[in-house]
């Protein structure tokens, strides 16, 4: 068995999410799968800001009956990306609903998903 | 053609720069800087249990007012742009949709509409226990709201002729949202700042009436993204 530690697998299990999202926005025509591609790479952008907290052996930053408050030597976890983390799921998702309520509008204006009928703005 | 060239060419160019990074990344063995001190003042500073709970709601707790914030307005930008226009509606379809009464759906099933009835106030119980317990254990306002929004869309698909009330959402969301500036603000006089939690004693360390504020702006926050999200839901549904 090798001995990877687990925050470098999280770390390029996300940064290859991000590529396979950013591929997925590329290629397709659909806007409901361009939206699939933006929450992959949303979800991969938060996996790197998750790996980049971790501290070796670290716990949830919890205080309780295994990480006291007396005893700094307890590893925990880096708090500020978890909590940014937590800001960026929300935001994620109001980006989300304002996208596909876009969508909804497309299509009720042009019986279409595909963005080639949504010629408008092309350059 | 060309532009599948470019395609590979910005997605091989990202895959350099990933790798670069992956590459010479090594795990931190100890916290630095702010997240020292959080770690090892915070406890004290502000006696919640849950660190992370204490630097959203406390430390970084613009931040989250100004997360909350935007929320609001995907939800009200949602809803601007999946309001029913009546008039351009009836020019091109006719009566049979916009002819004054809300489109019919097909009856769920007795399964779904017994669960609902079981699961309902169990799911909401749930919900209010994540956020209420926010400070103590791993939860907080949004995941809560989330929860609570888990059970109105249960709600939407059980029983979709029903809609839930949009007013008694709208009223819950700003009440709370309002009473949570006026929370921040009380900070500014009785305390250290905007959003300062030691308002209110302190407490015991690790009961449910400790930490100051936390529990309540948790609360607030849990009933704001609940009914946010479920209007959101609605208006989907619509």
């Amino acid at each position: 068995m090798l001995n990877i530690p687990i925050s470098s697998i999280v770390l390029v299990t996300g940064l290859l999410l991000i590529l396979i999202g950013l591929w997925a926005m590329f290629v397709n025509k659909n806007i409901i799968r361009m939206i699939i591609g933006f929450s992959i790479i949303d979800t991969g952008i938060h996996m790197v800001m998750v790996a980049l907290g971790y501290i070796t052996g670290g716990t949830a930053p919890i205080f309780d009956d295994v990480v006291k408050v007396t005893d700094p030597n307890v590893n925990i976890v880096d708090p500020v990306p978890s909590a940014l983390v937590l800001t960026a799921i929300v935001i994620g998702l109001g980006v989300t609903a304002i996208m596909l309520s876009y969508a909804v509008r497309i299509y009720n204006a042009k019986h279409s998903l595909s963005i080639d009928d949504c010629a408008e703005q092309k350059w | 053609m060309l532009k599948r060239l470019f395609m590979l060419i910005a997605l091989a160019l990202m895959a350099v720069l990933f790798y670069d990074i992956a590459g010479n990344y090594s795990e931190r063995s100890e916290l630095t800087g702010i997240s020292k001190h959080y770690a090892t003042e915070g406890a004290s500073e502000l006696g919640a249990a849950n660190l992370v709970a204490s630097v959203v709601i406390t430390y970084r707790g613009l931040d989250t007012l100004g997360e909350v914030t935007v929320l609001f307005i995907s939800a009200a930008g949602a809803s601007l742009l999946l309001r029913r226009r009546r008039s351009s509606a009836e020019k091109d379809s006719g009566e049979d949709i916009e002819g004054g009464t809300p489109r019919q759906y097909a009856e769920s099933s007795e399964i779904v509409q017994t669960t609902l009835s079981i699961l309902f106030p169990i799911i909401l119980l749930f919900g209010v226990y994540i956020f209420i317990n926010g400070h103590l254990t791993p939860g907080g306002g949004f995941q809560g709201g989330a929860v609570i929004a888990s059970a109105l869309l249960f709600f939407i698909l059980a029983k979709p002729n029903d809609s839930l009330s949009h007013a008694l959402l709208m009223k819950v969301e700003s009440l709370s949202g309002f009473t949570y500036v006026l929370l921040g603000l009380l900070g500014v006089f009785l305390a250290g700042g905007f959003l300062d939690n030691r308002v209110l004693p302190l407490g015991d360390f690790g009961s449910l009436f400790s930490a100051g504020l936390i529990p309540l702006i948790n609360v607030l926050i849990g009933l704001k993204v609940g009914s946010e999200l479920g209007s959101l839901l609605q208006k989907f549904k619509e």
